[in-house]
């Protein structure tokens, strides 16, 4: 943030500090003023009752607990964690086939693996899980992992190629040249710095592979928006609000404990990295398509 | 394949009521992107702050969250009922394609050497001119395609709206395979075309303006 104001401004004299602080005062009032009247209006229609109490006073026989253990342990570990868990280790060695096989020296290999990646990232993740419900007869959880498995094992495979791609040339020459084979340059030499440069992509992926996961709700996969969805269906209109933020925050604070890996990751990396891999030019658009998906 | 053929009509309006959505919702969550990332980067301390949160918190949310959340939430938090179905979809879609198309550019601007911006002021450009025929030129290079495949993966993301009492591609999918189980596997891969045709043309796009702007630097 800081050093991005040195690019675009100068450092501001005294006429811009005035200006700033009245720019400043004006959108605090704005925002605040806006954060005042939502709570007015909100409190206007009651939705500061007693409804919270659900999330630990719980209702209708059921105690505060009890609706948090059906929130994170059936919803979030038993669902949404349990897709992600079975779905990221198939992930990872479909897309390391699927990286070989596009760099292997046969086009016959090599088309059929280009087009797989081409494909799957170009049709949406549902379509793939209703295929499984409905044309394999697959049970939820099944499909929702053929969906996560297959759109994400062409991604992966694409960070991995752009991995590569990064690598400077000698690396793969001077494999060769000491006698190794093309496959294994490929699995000793290039994929291990590859994985290295690319584990920030990688990582932000697992963040998008978690997000689909709630793409289960629709096919009636009993995940964690299916286990909100249910409890406010039992505890009444009232609880809605207080149980699908309670989800929203579920979801960011596991989504942001990964990110916050990611960058953990990526700091570590910078300073042992071998100088001439240049990670972040590489390949502007992977890391805003990891994670726009 | 004979299902789809024979319902073609069903199938080309589910492709337009895709397309219309992966449209408006583009078009809105441009414009909010762009202000949310000026709101990034502007000397005004509120709008930052409010800019990084709202794009954190949405960004970390599922968009089916979001849908269900227009659906069952905000009529009591706000008071007001979006109708179900396409204005539905296409306010969840704005809402959360914003945030990445807000990360594009923002990544995008910081990409531009501090030298470029220092030199024009330092030849008396001002902040305008500065931004408009130095920064955002460079910038655009970087940006197109990553948002290019930003908007890939939104007109993906139209498909959740099928959850949502929206008869679009996917939902056609559905609704056919449910009528002539003799076909899934037909109904699918045409369906599936249907997205490539959108989305192929992109995403080769992309992969040759990213091998020209890295030709360029």
């Amino acid at each position: 943030m800081s050093e991005k104001q040195q690019v675009l401004y100068d450092i501001p004299g005294p006429k811009a500090i005035r200006r700033d602080l009245w720019l400043n005062i004006i959108f605090t009032v704005v925002i605040v003023g806006a954060i005042v009247w939502f709570v007015i209006d909100a409190a206007s229609r009651g939705l500061f009752n007693d409804r919270w109490q659900v999330l630990w006073a719980g209702d209708k026989g059921f105690s505060g607990l009890e609706v948090w253990e059906r929130l994170l342990w059936d919803g979030l570990i038993l669902g949404t964690m349990k897709a992600v868990v079975i779905a990221v280790p198939v992930v990872a060695v479909f897309a390391l086939a699927l990286t070989i096989a596009r760099q292997a020296p046969t086009r016959w290999v090599r088309y059929p693996a280009y087009g797989f990646t081409h494909v799957f990232r170009g049709i949406p993740v549902l379509l793939i899980i209703y295929f499984g419900v409905l044309a394999l007869d697959l049970e939820p959880l099944w499909a929702v992992v053929l969906g996560l498995v297959v759109y994400n094992t062409a991604v992966v495979a694409e960070i991995l190629r752009a991995g590569i791609a990064a690598l400077p040339s000698g690396q793969r020459e001077a494999g060769l040249s000491i006698g190794l084979t093309p496959l294994q340059t490929m699995m000793r030499i290039q994929l291990p710095q590859a994985i290295r440069i690319m584990l920030p992509a990688l990582i932000s992926q697992i963040v998008v592979l978690l997000k689909d996961t709630s793409l289960g709700f629709i096919i009636g996969y009993v995940e964690l928006l299916t286990v909100t969805k249910n409890l406010y269906n039992f505890f009444g209109n009232s609880s809605v609000v207080p149980l699908v933020l309670a989800a929203a925050v579920i979801y960011i604070g596991v989504n942001m404990a990964v990110s916050r890996l990611a960058t953990w990751l990526e700091g570590r990396m910078r300073k042992t990295l071998p100088s001439g891999t240049a990670p972040k030019d590489t390949a502007p658009g992977l890391e805003a398509q990891a994670q726009a998906n | 394949m004979g299902a789809l053929i024979e319902n073609f009509d069903l199938l080309w309006r589910a492709f337009v009521t895709t397309l219309w959505i992966a449209f408006a919702a583009g078009v809105l969550s441009f414009i909010w992107g762009v202000l949310l990332a000026a709101f990034r980067v502007s000397p005004v301390g509120p709008l930052r702050v409010f800019s990084s949160a709202y794009v954190n918190i949405i960004r970390n949310t599922p968009l089916t969250l979001l849908f269900l959340f227009m659906l069952n939430a905000i009529p009591q938090l706000l008071g007001l009922v979006v109708p179900l179905g396409i204005p539905m979809a296409i306010l969840s879609m704005s809402l959360y394609t914003a945030t990445f198309v807000c990360e594009a550019i923002r990544s995008g601007i910081n990409s531009v050497g501090v030298g470029q911006a220092e030199a024009a002021r330092a030849v008396g450009l001002t902040f305008v001119q500065t931004l408009t025929n130095v920064v955002l030129p460079q910038a655009f290079r970087s940006v197109i395609p990553p948002l290019i495949n930003v908007y890939i993966a939104h007109i993906k993301n139209t498909s959740v709206a099928a959850g949502f009492a929206t008869t679009e591609l996917v939902a056609i999918a559905n609704r056919l395979s449910n009528g002539n189980p003799g076909d899934v596997v037909g109904i699918f891969a045409g369906v599936g075309i249907a997205y490539l045709i959108m989305t192929l043309p992109l995403s080769i796009a992309a992969e040759n303006l990213e091998s020209k702007v890295a030709v360029a630097r």
